[in-house]
């Protein structure tokens, strides 16, 4: 954190000083590590095993703050009968089925509830009960609960079986962590957490980019969950985005999957009616039974006058997924021809993305390429200064890819807001006009949005009725046409149509029509006409809380269900973590935060079973997007790899997986090809290593905003990698000598930096060294040098489509690099798919359903 | 003359970002160094010098008495599990009794009103006579024009009421920017407060006359986790000049004693013509 996000890092640095203990986890010893108290360096790929070890301890020393657990979990809540854990059926649970290649989730439900809708999950296509279109719509409040949490089959149970296995011998074994110092960060952990104390997890992309980077998460949320650490200050779980806004572009989603707000995007599946996609995704229970006001309103604010309840608000013309559209998937395809053409804007996937010699002949095979950037970067100069074109394997002069470069305004020349990792919206001033012909992006996407609107009425064709019924009227200003940043952001709010007075929450918002949002969780923003993320209201002149320093979705509260912070009676836990309390004489949550509780809700009040809508919300609680209310210990839907966290082992590892027979995550996303080779599951001896790729102070991501910049390269000039003195001495390497690292994706030379921040551990009576590679290079910019992710494969977590670039394998050599034919310009000539590496999966698995998008 | 200002850079409160190192280049418009991979931990611009006057070392430790100790030394002295990596940002120390300004010829380096040490560019004329009577190797001269360059403690902010720019953006509150006077009280209840943490190895560098008679205190000082010499700090520096009394009385003694050894050499020579 300290490496990456030096200014929030600030607050634990406070923290500490104030007497926080601050643990790091990393394979790493970075400079978050140099100022942490305790380091623990651990095997990329292994944070289940280790947190699942967390969790046993926790549950096995009975640490769990039970009151806690109780009242606001699910973990009194009875599972079916049917249902069968990884511990059963060694590494898979019941539901599996090997033609698909999928779980079904039918068995993994609650007794006596239906199939319950996730909150907010995004929707995944053609997976009916992962998430939407749930046939079974008994509300989830009809579960079946023992609160003495002895039933067998209770989630209590259930989890405590499922990790019985994850001993501190076991932590030991896989991740290589001492049990001495597993029995310290236990122990240091459950000290600062329940009634008197919370700990909070901060976390990145060291926890995601794994092919079950989903479920790090979910173990982390099981041990905050046991441990009382939700809801309360001080606790939670961090997200840290690895770029300014990254959390405004899943809110208002640059994804293609989700709409605004985390709606499911329509799929083929839905049909034409509005009715059945509602149907598909509102919760009967819970907040999200108000999911058809948040559709509708949409709908209106895009679509103004021309949507009517007759044309289903013209939700029927709404483009529809017909399968995997994610970035992986999309590259592929375009690899192959068949997709003509792809906008950049502020990424560099020549660069940044996973493979990089597959996503530049990514970029060879598409007809048209916009890119939109500060620099010249190297996806705009793909064709002339590529490693392979240098290589002379590609001749520019065979490339037919038209490419449009656009210069962008930087940060400072445009006016918007951003949105960090605690859902605070920010407004930022515009400083001075961009230079030449750079324009924000709000910019181009309007006039271009204009003009395609122009030639849609023009062309007066029926598949144009979308594009011409777009309310489209954001006003401009200045010499350059530029759009009202906070005209948009008033649409976003929401307001009421046809009169447009801005409404003051998303509880205004009607599912007849007669309001208008483009986000409805960001509704609020501009309550009163006031743009709220501009206040900036310094902390010393308000509440601890500090809710006048700009606007935090949903409803400028701080601390996401913060009912939790108060017991079943609204009672503080604690007056040392009070934060919101039930006012009985005012029959009134109040406090210090905006109550995540429906404001006039008795603690008392328990729903009638059966009841829907938001009368289905009990004073109890804490959690109220979900369909039960519940923290969920256990997923019962939502996810496609399991309800609960299992260690996998990474796709390209150095060692069996101790625990279970199945070695992998069985649902993770294979893009077998030729350009795209995976190593063998473990024991590969041509790379016997393992890689971990990471990021530096002094860079940014793929380096558009830093390899630019001379007082930035200077801190950082030269490619490198990080290796321990065991490793450089057992190949040879020298200290600042070159070194070439290689996969069967590709190879790359780099200075060696031996240092003994990295070091060997000891797993499972092996010695397991690891390559540490950051990966903000390119060939292009003012520093230069290879990039990491010519190495990384294709492969993805299943519920989200996200790379794994945290461990696999490779091998290390001294040396310059003779790189040898890059695999992604062997010519197209089709090769047999590889077949499934039996060792990855249990027979019962059966092969590995090839990715529906294949070479031709 | 104002209240003197300085820096009180506490290195336990470090983490390496270099956010002061780019903040000085840009507010000062300096160039780069160029493009070196030291190979030195994460320290690739070296040293201070005629372009860099805001410079983060990297001591990377390991400490071989605690390999294999999980314990925390306390939070604050950065080590765990038998590794440590230091992290200090260095500056113009702005001596109380400066070596380049005593050095000075040309009056080019003044103390100013802030009791800042600043070299005036246009009164500079590239002499060098100050790059070797700075005991901390900082003041240096630019190779394109000759002339000496160095933290100014940001005159231009000053002047207009604003912090150093490396004090503006430095994260963690490592580098505190202040009335010298007040700085030295935070500093020594900083050090109380590690101390009685249990962080071993912490102490001030410079803060005072006392703890520095060689350059009679910095207005820029410092809180070290370990031995100065451990970042490349002098233990002891002396300002050249401090012993500028002492070097005339010995040469004018040598003077001396060699007009008298030559006279009486000459009267020698002198008698034994004579006779």
């Amino acid at each position: 954190m300290a490496e990456n996000h030096p200014v929030g890092f600030q607050w634990v640095m406070e923290a500490r000083e104030r007497g926080a203990t601050i643990i790091h986890v990393d394979p790493r010893f970075t400079r978050t590590s140099a100022v942490a108290d305790i380091h623990v360096p651990i095997r990329p790929g292994t944070d289940i095993a280790w947190l699942g070890g967390l969790i046993r301890h926790v549950l096995e020393e009975e640490a769990y703050f039970k009151e806690y657990v109780l009242a606001f979990t699910n973990a009194p809540v009875i599972v079916r009968e049917d249902f069968r854990d990884t511990e059963d059926l060694d590494g898979l649970f019941s539901g599996w089925n090997a033609q698909e290649g999928k779980y079904h989730v039918d068995s993994w439900q609650y007794e006596g509830a239906g199939t319950i809708p996730a909150a907010g999950h995004k929707h995944l296509p053609a997976d009916a009960g992962a998430g939407a279109d749930a046939p079974d719509k008994r509300p989830a409040t009809l579960q079946e609960r023992d609160e003495t949490l002895r039933h067998p089959r209770c989630v209590f149970q259930i989890l405590r079986r499922h990790f019985s296995r994850y001993t501190p011998e076991m932590v030991e074994q896989i991740c290589g962590v001492p049990r001495a110092l597993f029995a310290k960060v236990a122990e240091t952990l459950i000290r600062n957490s329940r009634r008197e104390r919370t700990a909070a997890f901060c976390y990145a992309v060291g926890w995601t980019h794994h092919s079950v980077g989903v479920q790090y998460i979910r173990t982390a949320s099981i041990l905050q969950l046991l441990l009382g650490n939700m809801g309360r200050p001080g606790g939670g779980i961090i997200a840290l985005r690895g770029h300014a806004s990254i959390q405004g572009s899943t809110d208002i989603p640059t994804l293609f999957n989700i709409l605004p707000g985390y709606l499911p995007m329509p799929t083929t599946k839905h049909g034409g009616t509005l009715a059945k996609y509602i149907q598909g995704n509102r919760s009967p229970t819970g907040w999200w039974s108000e999911f058809p006001k948040y559709i509708v309103s949409l709908l209106r604010a895009w679509f103004g006058d021309a949507a009517t309840k007759e044309n289903d608000y013209l939700w029927g013309e709404l483009p529809r997924l017909t399968g995997d559209h994610s970035h992986m998937t999309t590259v592929a395809d375009m690899a192959d021809g068949k997709v003509p053409g792809y906008f950049v804007m502020g990424e560099n996937p020549a660069v940044g993305s996973p493979n990089a010699g597959l996503q530049r002949k990514g970029l060879r095979n598409a007809k048209w390429v916009v890119v939109r950037d500060l620099a010249m970067i190297e996806t705009a100069e793909f064709w002339k200064s590529a490693p392979e074109v240098q290589a002379g394997e590609v001749r520019p002069e065979d490339i037919q890819t038209e490419v449009f470069f656009f210069p962008a305004a930087a940060h400072t020349e445009k006016e918007g807001t951003f949105t960090n990792t605690q859902r605070l919206l920010q407004w930022r001033e515009k400083a001075e006009e961009p230079p030449g012909n750079a324009r924000s992006e709000l910019h181009f996407v309007f006039h271009l949005g204009r003009r395609l609107i122009e030639k849609a009425r023009a062309s007066g064709k029926e598949r144009d009725l979308l594009l011409r019924s777009l309310v489209w009227d954001y006003p401009t200003q200045g010499k350059l046409q530029e759009p009202s940043a906070e005209a948009v952001l008033a649409e976003i709010n929401g307001y009421t149509w046809p009169d447009r007075n801005p409404v003051p929450g998303y509880a205004e918002l009607k599912d007849d029509g007669s309001t208008a949002c483009g986000c409805w969780i960001y509704s609020g923003c501009f309550s009163g006409g006031v743009n709220q993320t501009a206040r900036r209201k310094p902390g010393r002149e308000q509440s601890w809380v500090a809710p006048e320093w700009g606007w935090a979705w949903p409803a400028n509260r701080r601390v996401l269900y913060n009912r939790a912070s108060a017991d079943l009676e609204g009672k503080p836990w604690s007056e040392r973590k009070r934060l919101v309390w039930w006012d009985a004489a005012k029959r009134r949550w109040t406090g210090e935060d905006v109550p995540d509780i429906i404001a006039d809700r008795d603690p008392a009040y328990r729903a009638p079973p059966g009841v829907e809508g938001l009368a289905s919300i009990g004073g109890n609680t804490a959690f109220l997007m979900q369909s039960d209310g519940l923290g969920w210990l256990y997923a019962p839907t939502g996810l496609i790899d399991g309800p609960l966290p299992t260690h996998y082992e990474p796709l390209e590892s150095v060692v069996k997986n101790a625990l279970y027979g199945q070695q992998c995550n069985p649902t993770r996303l294979e893009y077998r090809r030729r350009d795209n080779r995976y190593h063998g599951a473990y024991d590969d001896p041509a790379y016997p290593f393992v890689l971990t790729t990471f990021r530096l102070t002094e860079h940014h991501t793929a380096g558009g905003m830093s390899r630019w910049l001379w007082w930035l390269c200077e801190l950082q000039p030269e490619m490198f990698v990080e290796i321990s003195p065991e490793l450089a001495r057992l190949r040879g390497i020298t200290h600042g000598g070159w070194a070439t690292v290689s996969t069967a994706r590709g190879a790359i030379e780099a200075r060696a930096l031996v240092t003994a921040r990295l070091r060997p551990l000891q797993i499972q009576g092996k010695t397991v060294h690891t390559i540490g590679v950051p990966w903000h290079w390119g060939t292009v910019g003012r520093s230069t040098g290879a990039s990491g992710n010519e190495l990384l494969a294709l492969v993805a977590d299943p519920n989200v489509s996200i790379m794994e670039s945290k461990a696999l394998t490779a091998h290390i050599l001294p040396g310059r690099c003779d790189r040898g034919r890059h695999p992604s310009t062997l010519g197209p000539t089709p090769s047999p798919l590889e077949p499934g590496d039996p060792r990855r999966d249990l027979p019962q698995v059966g092969t590995k359903r090839p990715m529906p998008t294949q070479e031709p | 003359m104002t209240a003197a200002k300085g820096f009180f850079t506490d290195t336990s409160l470090c983490i390496g970002c270099k956010a002061c190192e780019v903040a000085c280049k840009q507010w000062n418009q300096l160039p780069a160094d160029g493009l070196h991979f030291t190979g030195n931990s994460y320290d690739n611009t070296g040293h201070l010098g005629a372009s860099t006057w805001r410079h983060v070392a990297f001591v990377e430790q390991t400490l071989p008495e605690a390999l294999g100790s999980i314990e925390p030394q306390g939070a604050g002295n950065g080590s765990s599990f038998g590794m440590r990596w230091l992290m200090e940002s260095d500056v113009c120390k702005h001596c109380q009794r400066a070596g380049c300004l005593e050095a000075c010829p040309t009056g080019a380096i003044v103390r100013t009103e802030f009791d800042s040490v600043y070299v005036q560019p246009d009164v500079c004329n590239g002499c060098g006579y100050c790059v070797v009577a700075c005991p901390f190797g900082v003041i240096d001269r630019r190779d394109d024009d000759g002339r000496a360059w160095k933290c100014t403690l940001c005159y231009d902010r000053l002047s207009d009421g604003m912090t150093p720019a490396c004090a503006k953006h430095c994260p963690t509150e490592s580098i505190q920017f202040g009335d010298v006077e007040e700085l030295r009280i935070r500093a020594e209840r900083r050090l109380e407060e590690l101390q009685a943490r249990g962080v071993r190895g912490a102490q001030l560098y410079g803060q005072d006359a006392r703890n520095q008679p060689g350059t009679g205190g910095l207005n820029a000082f410092f809180l070290l986790l370990d031995r100065p010499e451990v970042y490349n700090l002098p233990p002891d520096p002396v300002v050249p000049t401090a012993k500028g009394r002492e070097s005339w009385t010995f040469a004018g003694l040598a003077a001396a004693g060699m007009f008298f050894t030559a006279m009486a050499g000459a009267l020698l020579a002198r008698n034994r013509s004579v006779r």
